[in-house]
């Protein structure tokens, strides 16, 4: 899977065509500076800094409430920071709307597009909004049409249309101007596994052949995957940055479970193989978690040095969650903390 | 577009869009929408139609008691005018009301978060719902000889600027009242609070001479009563009205600016909300 190889390598530039005024100069299509933003007493953001590269698709993994949407908001020139700074393309957010308008395409997690129109209708409509009109929006259309696969339903009311076919005119949409840079929100809510596939695929095509930055939301860890590179939130704040590939490694051999039969059972076993074995583990309810370079072995340590005291054992591969659970000490789905 | 190479600008090539063809766009899908509801359609045309026979049937009993030379087609001809502004009114809150449904839908989102102006925003939303409104006045024109109306070139165009004017100032007005909304019950409060009052209120129904005290300071201080007065003298012109045509365009042409205003204003003001 694309998951383990390496970003596509920055294709060659200095071509200096002619759109391209800025052209490569360097600095990065996204950039976030200790970017904040609080709503009341809450901290939704919480000093956000970094950076997403030319051509890769970037995820923004983290649970509900971790200030994904909110991130998403401020990028997409819906809301204004209240601390830091986010520039996309060089254009400050907050500064230059307009600006960074004309570089981002956007494909909310909610239906935008009108129903009663058709699907050329949507697209002509979304093209004037960007000030593209005539021979030039035909084509363009029929263009984007073609590319998601659409071109033979044209003509339809979109109400007509699967939920599936919605969402790719969604994408067709956001991608009517050519943007350079393309957020996501959620894209596979509501897609079935093959339409999930497709979007994966073609979002590819477009970093691979558009050299579009992506930057995509998500609460899936499958779909973290795809990503070149991830920033893991929680609670508004950045726990971890690097590829799936790079963040798993990190962790260093097997993840090892102990299911015990009570939560009072596990913190006492947690802290009895904390004597005997010398290792940090965490309590995740009833399940005591530990990150072992050697798994296998150590489960029989274990299990023959507390006899009865555990209900089932396993040994896995890192997955992302496990990530999420080391850098944060709670499972991704638990309920967010009231803030201390 | 004919070679997708890797080699392919990194920043999109769109310039601005301006003003005028983003508010032509919003302003056509207005009434695309509009036509591809036929039971609106239907419902904007039928019940003031069904309003002006009943309610003008029903009135026109109880006025002629006291008055002697009137008789039920008098009232039927009194009651036309407040008929066309009540079709204008209704589509004028109907078009507005799809405000609403945008901002919940997320359309309105991504017309937020494009380069264009929230100034396209208003012109062609309302430009769009006034549109409507004031075809729909106009073609209700057309009963106007059943009840005497004399439409003559002059009258017909006369009266057709006055819907205009109506339609623009009432949908910039329900603009104004509905862009901070987020829902549309609370829109209907709005409607039977203060739209359908200031119908109710605009010598409409009655003549703002026979009322008196609070009622009368009531529809004089009420910007519609001068839209309504205008549209009955360019119907009838001989009709007795409060004002005369000029006090009556001039006063309409003023709550006109004063709604496109504050639509204008409302839309454009700063704000650290998020935007939908």
């Amino acid at each position: 899977m694309a998951t383990l190889s390496p970003r596509p390598a920055p294709a060659k530039t200095g071509t200096g065509l002619k759109g391209g005024s800025i052209g490569d100069t360097g600095y990065a299509p996204i950039q976030l500076e200790n970017l904040s933003h609080n709503y009341g007493n809450r901290q939704a953001l919480d000093a956000l800094t970094f950076t997403v590269e030319p051509a890769e698709i970037f995820g923004l993994l983290g649970p509900n409430g971790s200030g994904k949407t909110t991130l998403f908001r401020i990028l997409s020139t819906l809301m204004v920071p209240s601390g830091g700074h986010a520039k996309i393309q060089g254009f400050d957010v907050a500064r230059e709307p307009n600006k960074v308008r004309q570089q981002i395409g956007i494909v909310f997690q909610a239906k935008s597009v009108d129903v009663k129109l058709t699907v050329a209708e949507n697209l002509k409509h979304q093209g004037h909004l960007y000030g593209l009109s005539g021979s030039k929006l035909n084509a363009r259309i029929q263009e984007v049409l073609s590319r998601v696969g659409l071109s033979d339903r044209t003509k339809d009311y979109v109400e007509t249309l699967s939920g599936g076919m919605q969402r790719r005119v969604e994408l067709a949409k956001g991608l009517i101007h050519a943007p350079s840079v393309l957020l996501l929100d959620e894209p596979s809510t509501g897609l079935d596994p093959g339409a999930r596939r497709d979007l994966w695929q073609y979002l590819k095509m477009l970093r691979d052949d558009e050299r579009v930055s992506i930057l995509v939301t998500t609460h899936l860890m499958e779909e973290a995957e795809h990503c070149d590179r991830l920033a893991i939130l929680n609670e508004g704040k950045l726990v971890a940055l690097g590829s799936p590939f790079d963040l798993k490694s990190a962790i260093g051999g097997d993840v090892v479970l102990f299911e015990t039969a009570s939560e009072d059972g596990a913190a006492k076993l947690a802290k009895r193989m904390a004597e005997q074995f010398e290792v940090q583990a965490v309590v995740l309810g009833r399940t005591v978690r530990l990150e072992r370079p050697d798994g296998h072995r150590f489960i029989t340590g274990v299990v023959e040095a507390f006899p009865g005291e555990i209900e089932g054992v396993s040994v896995a591969k890192p997955s992302l969650e496990d990530v999420f659970i080391q850098r944060t000490g709670h499972r991704f789905w638990a309920e967010a903390k009231e803030e201390e | 577009m004919a070679t997708m190479t890797a080699t392919a600008p990194r920043t999109a090539n769109t310039s601005s869009p301006g003003v005028l063809l983003p508010a032509y766009s919003l302003w056509v899908r207005e009434i695309v929408r509009f036509y591809r509801q036929k039971a609106r359609v239907v419902g904007v045309i039928a019940s003031p139609l069904l309003f002006w026979i009943v309610l003008g049937s029903g009135f026109a009993h109880s006025f002629s008691s006291g008055d002697s030379h009137s008789n039920s087609g008098h009232y039927l001809a009194y009651f036309f005018p407040g008929s066309v502004v009540m079709i204008v009114l209704f589509t004028a809150i109907f078009s507005m009301m799809s405000l609403i449904t945008d901002r919940n839908e997320g359309f309105l989102l991504s017309v937020l978060a494009s380069p264009a102006s929230r100034s396209a925003i208003v012109l062609g939303k309302v430009l769009g719902g006034a549109t409507l409104a004031a075809i729909q006045g106009i073609i209700f024109l057309a009963f106007g000889p059943l009840v005497g109306a004399h439409l003559s070139p002059e009258a017909i165009g006369l009266s057709a600027l006055v819907i205009v004017l109506i339609s623009f100032e009432l949908t910039a007005l329900g603009f104004a009242i509905a862009w901070p909304m987020d829902s549309t019950q609370a829109f209907h409060a709005v409607i039977n609070l203060l739209l359908i009052p200031l119908w109710l209120g605009s010598g409409a129904l009655f003549p703002v001479n026979s009322a008196s005290g609070w009622l009368r300071f009531c529809m004089l201080l009420n910007p519609l009563t001068y839209g309504v007065e205008a549209l009955r003298s360019s119907l009838f012109p001989g009709t007795q009205t409060a004002f005369p045509m000029q006090v009556n365009l001039a006063v309409t042409v003023v709550f006109c600016l004063l709604t496109f205003g504050a639509s204008w204003a409302i839309v454009n003001r700063r704000t650290n909300r998020p935007a939908a």
